[in-house]
């Protein structure tokens, strides 16, 4: 099935704009992706029809706004295919692994384990090795492929009956490597531990069917998916959630507060303190709407089609090696490489130059540049409004660069 | 834009590789890494003295950190090793705008427009003053 991709691009504004006088070719997207209007239109209804603050309020403008965050909640819990009471809005993917390691990390005990990655974003590591450094715990790393992929098969040198949760990227922000859910939660309920996805490059994807995954917490970000910035996701279940702690005190956490005694509130209430992040809530609402809108078997091919044409490109450069699978299965489009003898940034810098945004660096992820022994990556990240102008741009800009410095 | 960043005579500088390496004997040695790109630079300083002597830097880092790390060799060998807080200095004017720099530190000129790059410049002269300052 053909996309139109001019359809698409006219959705978001920003395409429009060139680049030290050339066309923008936006490929830095596992960064942070473009906002459609109709997100941009959502955010711009609550802040000039209905701003107030959510929940209390009895004015018109505060039922509004609450109406306006709660759908926003229901809109998001349909695009990952849960229960809204399960969701809540965190400021960042960040700040929800973060809650995840204070409050549920609060329940764990000296000398449990937790079982982590190479791959992992440093958002993914830090959180964790702040509470094994606080609480006495264990971090055990899964080994990565030659291909870039978690490798699954070390589970069970790493998942011992000391492991209460597995931590992983669903998919990798260097490789583009998808995981092995499945294996990763039959080895985890062989133990009786808990699994939690950090879905940040997942979810800019299309639509999620978390309960079908078998999995207990997903963490993503609204501005990697098409939504605005500060805004972030935390699913995780109902059960798991009535025996969390808090993890931040404030306002419209509570049940009651006393001196001597103070009781929380229900989740998602319960993690969400203080005055939320509404208008960003709304606008990622729109654009978990916008996503279920889509049709993603067209658009993922479409997206597998161009990841294709630019490794086809990047194979035809002899200094260019690809840094994650070779192929189209198991991966989305988050493609690394790295040219020999220039430094990402310098490749970075002559893309920027013909117009051409990319990411260029550790991307976060410093043991999986060990792991490869090398410094970093150029990495180009596909969306659904991405073009074969915006890849050939940038096989163009490549070849260019190995001509500058050869 | 990017064509005047790596004009040639930067990519002529950092191509060089001109006292890459390492010394067999420093006097001190530091490195100093940017925690942002996971640009590294290793300065090994031999002096004699108080004067540096010579000079020879390990660099992973892009070609505007090699570049910098060449034309500070050039500049600093011979010279007192009091005189690498002026020889910083400079660099800062030119990455301002506020200095035309001598000798090699002119290449660094076109720099000043990229403030995201200023720090891969400046990362060589954090390291050898860190060796200087273990010395």
């Amino acid at each position: 099935m053909s996309v139109d991709v001019a359809a698409i691009r006219r959705q978001f504004p920003i395409l429009n704009r060139p680049i030290n006088g050339k066309p923008l070719h936006y490929l830095d997207n596992g960064a942070s992706a473009q906002v459609p209007q109709a997100v941009l239109d959502a955010v711009h209804a609550y802040e000039t029809t209905s701003r107030a603050n959510v929940l209390r309020g009895v004015h018109a403008l505060a039922e509004a706004a609450t109406e306006a965050y709660e759908n926003a909640r229901a809109e998001v819990a349909q695009f990952l295919g849960v229960p809204a009471e399960e969701v809540m809005f965190t400021g960042g993917c960040t700040a929800a692994i973060n809650l995840v390691a204070h409050s549920y990390g609060s329940l764990l005990r000296p000398g449990d384990e937790i079982v982590l990655s190479e791959l992992e974003h440093h958002s993914n590591i830090v959180p964790w090795y702040q509470l094994a450094q606080r609480a006495g715990l264990r971090l055990r790393p899964l080994p990565v492929t030659d291909e870039g992929r978690i490798d699954v098969a070390g589970l069970p040198q790493v998942v011992t009956e000391r492991t209460r949760l597995i931590s992983l990227a669903h998919v990798s922000n260097v490789t583009g490597a998808v995981l092995d859910v499945a294996a990763v939660v039959a080895a985890a309920r062989a133990v009786g531990a808990r699994v939690m996805l950090d879905g940040a490059q997942r979810a800019p994807h299309g639509p999620l069917d978390l309960p079908g995954l078998g999995i207990d917490f997903y963490a993503f970000a609204g501005h990697k998916a098409y939504g605005p910035n500060g805004i972030g996701v935390l699913w995780a279940r109902k059960e798991l959630l009535e025996a969390m702690p808090p993890f931040m005190g404030g306002g419209s956490m509570i049940g009651n507060v006393t001196f001597e005694a103070i009781t929380w509130a229900p989740p998602p209430r319960r993690f969400e303190a203080g005055t939320p992040p509404i208008g960003p809530a709304i606008g990622l609402g729109a654009a978990c709407r916008w996503m279920m809108e889509q049709d993603w078997t067209a658009l993922g091919g479409h997206e597998m089609a161009l990841t294709q044409r630019l490794m086809d490109g990047l194979a035809e450069t002899s200094s260019a090696r690809l840094i994650g699978p070779a192929g189209l299965q198991g991966r989305l489009p988050v493609i690394s490489f790295v040219l020999d003898d220039i430094h990402p940034h310098d490749v970075a810098q002559i893309l920027d130059s013909r117009g051409v945004a990319v990411r260029a660096g550790h991307h976060c992820a410093q043991p999986l540049m060990e792991r490869f022994d090398i410094s970093g990556t150029t990495r180009a990240c596909i969306a659904p409004y991405n073009d074969t102008g915006d890849i050939d741009a940038l096989i163009d800009g490549v070849r260019e660069t190995v001509r500058r410095f050869a | 834009m990017n064509d005047a960043l790596y004009h040639d005579r930067i990519v002529a500088l950092a191509k060089s590789r001109t006292g890459a390496g390492r010394l067999p004997a420093p006097t001190a040695s530091a490195r100093r890494d940017n925690p942002l790109c996971g640009d590294r630079v290793t300065m090994d300083v031999r002096l004699e003295e108080g004067r540096i002597a010579e000079i020879a830097h390990e660099v992973r880092g892009c070609a505007l950190c090699q570049a910098a790390a060449v034309a500070l060799r050039s500049r600093a060998q011979g010279r007192p090793a009091d005189d690498v807080p002026v020889l910083r200095q400079e660099i800062e004017d030119v990455l301002k705008g506020t200095a035309a720099g001598e000798g090699n530190f002119a290449a660094f000129t076109p720099v000043r427009a990229y403030r995201s790059r200023h720090d891969c410049v400046l990362l060589p002269f954090e390291a050898l003053q860190a060796a200087l300052n273990n010395s």
